[in-house]
């Protein structure tokens, strides 16, 4: 393998990294969503009458995606240390 | 004003799903990038440690019997104890390596705690099968933190050590306090609510 080779090798498998972490957030929010549309029942803030304080507070698929959202705002400071640390 | 069972299951499931999101995204990028923020260093294990410190209200609360209680209260020790020596590593304070063991030795006593306090068997209610699949899952996933203890930079390790820790999130957030499993629920786990 070239030198040249050896190098795009090495930057496609570390822009593959970089990619799988900004996956990471998006996924895991689209799989709140998507758990929303398949089990609305979990959702109570769609049906709220007579639901008690607790009941309207945790909403598993809300909480899912909120992770993902949590998640997302990490994952660029993320990206941009293993960009610079491939970089260097 | 206590919430219920399955509501404190959730919970923890979320808190399970931001820490093994974040170790997956170490176990990717690799730890030296990972610390290259030292902020970011002292995320995953502040959180373990917090799981640690909010289960102790569990236990306090949720006092169903003797069994429950020992259960509750030896997660919280061990979560506390992995997350504070994590923390102890990063920060210097503990030098030997030989403190990353208190991550596996925490799942093993978790997943011993949740096969032991779940009396009933697998297809009793849905709750009862969550325990099971908890139980095993840490108990056979514990190898996987243990094979990262020795071998830090291994990506199946650190990946399976994440892995298993979003499964038992996933496994959490199916829990329900009455509600059949693969169509079983026995008569005396009472009747299903939504």
């Amino acid at each position: 393998m070239t030198q040249y080779a050896t190098e795009l090798s090495r930057t496609r498998f570390r822009s593959a990294r970089a990619l799988a972490v900004l996956a990471l957030g998006p996924l895991t929010m689209l799989a709140g969503v998507v758990w929303a549309f398949v089990q609305p029942w979990r959702v109570t803030l769609l049906h709220p009458h007579g639901q008690g304080f607790w009941w309207l507070l945790v909403e598993p698929p809300l909480l899912v995606a909120a992770v993902g959202l949590v998640f997302s705002l990490l994952a660029p400071t993320i990206v941009r240390d293993l960009e610079e640390a491939k970089a260097h | 004003m206590q919430p219920p069972a399955e509501h404190v299951h959730w919970l923890f499931a979320t808190g399970f799903l931001l820490l093994g999101l974040l170790l997956l995204a170490e176990a990717i990028v690799g730890r030296e990038v990972w610390r290259l923020r030292p902020w970011r260093a002292y995320l995953w294990p502040s959180l373990l440690f917090g799981l640690g410190v909010l289960m102790w209200p569990v236990m306090v609360f949720f006092t169903n019997s003797t069994v429950h209680m020992l259960a509750h209260s030896s997660w919280a020790e061990v979560m506390m104890l992995a997350g504070a020596a994590e923390l102890g590593l990063i920060s210097g304070k503990l030098r030997n390596e030989l403190w990353r063991l208190a991550v596996p030795l925490s799942f093993a006593v978790s997943g011993a705690a949740f096969l032991i306090h779940e009396a009933n068997p697998w297809l009793y209610s849905r709750s009862a099968f969550v325990h099971h699949v908890c139980g095993w899952t840490l108990l056979v996933g514990a190898l996987f933190p243990l094979g990262a203890a020795f071998k830090p930079r291994s990506l199946v390790f650190n990946a399976g050590y994440a892995l298993v820790v979003v499964a038992v999130a996933v496994a959490l957030y199916s829990s329900r306090d009455v509600a059949p499993v693969f169509g079983h629920l026995s008569p005396s786990a009472g009747v299903a609510h939504r």
